[in-house]
């Protein structure tokens, strides 16, 4: 399968299976959307003079003779219209042990912003609860019990607002020092925050024990301030831009993102990304917004135009800024063309409800922090001991070649099949990936390929 | 000038870690 595209002064084409990306002139690209059409199973002679005939008025028969040479060549290395033997590969991720655990301190806010997903903290219970440290320890036995010859473990402090329990945290992270001794494991904590509590004394311990930051943020203050709001309504800007910035310069600008949100209220959002930008952020993440339809500031289908139009001006912002020195990260247009995951990762993803379990203040476990609270997918207790095995396995065999959808998309092994959580939410299904989000993640991956383009003139 | 430029200097088989250990918000 060969994906072509253009934006802005670039002809590109994605090798899906071969994960080559080729920039080329007009009459290549042209060649190359005749062959997807007609196909290469013909005799070459036939094919070439086909070829000819077909584009003759456009250019010289020279030309078109080694404008198609070129790209015989390139299909002979199996770098165009490559063999996708990756489906052998999906079936080895067996049994695979537990090496990576969200783990929510604290199902309370001080914050309510209207999008969150955590239902303010709560994640759709009656009440706002705190993780014990017992808990949290208990959670850490879990992990290292569950993690098999893994040695490289990850836990996140995620909630709710995980600045509210930070006494646990902090007792959380040197249970795990000990554990790390005793089993020969290595522990790699990351933390997400709304920044309101967040003062130099947090700030320095989680230099010292953070392996990344996540510093949520939406852009522009009156964006932030409509959606990212305290309980008596008033907006969180003011606050936590200055903390930020302190830390984005105390982490050297690296190992940390400041993360947005994006919702139909923001479809410019690009000047959102450009405003983190100015205020001297350079690893930068905005995300679209994934909530109820029935929202005012739910994304829909006719906003989707308006959206390509917003990736498209933020990839050109990206690379203007690059060349002239001034550069910054976006997540979504750091694609590694050289290395990247391994080929079973890009085929299952995030390793949801097998690999990575999230775990509630209660100590009830569900495969990740989107799922906490969805009484259906709780997969078992730290207290009970239980574990719904059928419940993983499940989610353990959900990968790209489970999703009649991702059969013929070009994205399939950037995204290794989208969200899993978006697609049980959303259409009750894991092997249904959410349409929108797939839209949206074509086009990042479009406009990340042309980046790279643009950047290796 | 060359007709086309391929960004990748390897096939996707040729240059993705041939590898659990790695990283998983």
């Amino acid at each position: 399968m060969v994906h072509t595209f253009k934006m802005f002064d670039k002809h590109i084409a994605l090798d899906v299976n071969s994960g080559c990306v080729h920039v080329m002139d007009e009459l290549c690209y042209e060649i190359i959307n005749y062959l997807n059409v007609v196909g290469l199973s013909r005799p070459v002679n036939e094919t070439r003079f086909k070829l000819i005939g077909e584009l003759k008025h456009d250019y010289s028969r020279e030309d078109i003779e080694e404008a198609f040479e070129d790209i015989l060549d390139l299909y002979h290395n199996g770098m165009l219209w490559a063999d996708d033997d990756f489906k052998t590969v999906s079936a080895l991720k067996k049994d695979a042990p537990v090496k990576a655990m969200c783990l929510h301190v604290s199902h309370d806010c001080n914050l309510r912003c209207k999008y969150c997903f955590a239902d303010e903290g709560k994640y759709h219970t009656e009440r706002r609860e705190l993780m014990s440290a017992k808990t949290g320890k208990l959670a850490m036995d879990y992990l290292v019990k569950h993690s098999g010859s893994r040695r490289n473990l990850e836990v996140d402090f995620f909630g709710g607002e995980p600045l509210m329990n930070f006494d646990v945290v902090k007792e959380v992270v040197d249970y795990a020092r000990e554990l790390e001794k005793k089993h020969d494991k290595v522990f790699r904590f990351t933390i997400t925050t709304n920044g309101i509590l967040l003062d130099d004394e947090k700030l320095d311990y989680i230099n010292k024990n953070m392996s990344n930051v996540v510093l949520s943020i939406d852009g522009r203050p009156e964006v932030n301030d409509r959606m990212r709001v305290r309980a008596d309504g008033s907006g969180s800007y003011s606050r936590i831009v200055p903390i930020f910035q302190k830390t984005a310069e105390s982490r050297n600008q690296d190992n940390y993102y400041v993360r947005g949100t994006f919702t139909r209220y923001n479809l410019d959002f690009s000047k959102d990304v450009i405003h983190l930008a100015d205020l001297g952020f350079k690893q930068i993440s905005i995300e679209p917004v994934v909530c109820d339809t029935e929202t005012d500031y739910s994304l829909r289908e006719e906003d989707l135009p308006q959206i390509f139009e917003e990736y498209e001006k933020l990839a050109q912002e990206y690379v203007e800024r690059r060349k002239s020195g001034r550069g910054f990260n976006f997540f979504h247009f750091m694609v590694d063309l050289e290395g990247g995951p391994c080929i079973i990762k890009r085929l299952s993803g995030c390793g949801c409800g097998c690999e990575y379990v999230a775990v509630a203040p209660n100590g009830d476990i569900y495969p990740c922090h989107q799922f906490v609270g969805a009484e259906q997918y709780k997969m078992g207790s730290l207290y009970s001991g239980e574990l719904n095995s059928e419940l993983r396995e499940k989610f353990e065999s959900c990968n790209v070649f489970t999703k009649e959808k991702c059969d013929g998309c070009f994205a399939k092994f950037f995204c290794s099949g989208g969200c899993i959580a978006n697609a049980c939410l959303i259409n009750g299904d894991m092997n249904s990936p959410h349409s929108l989000s797939c839209e949206m993640m074509k086009k990042r991956v479009e406009c990340s390929l042309y980046a790279k383009a643009a950047l290796a003139e | 000038m060359k007709r086309i430029k391929t960004l990748n200097s390897a096939t996707l088989k040729e240059s993705a870690c041939k590898g659990g250990e790695c990283q998983t918000k």
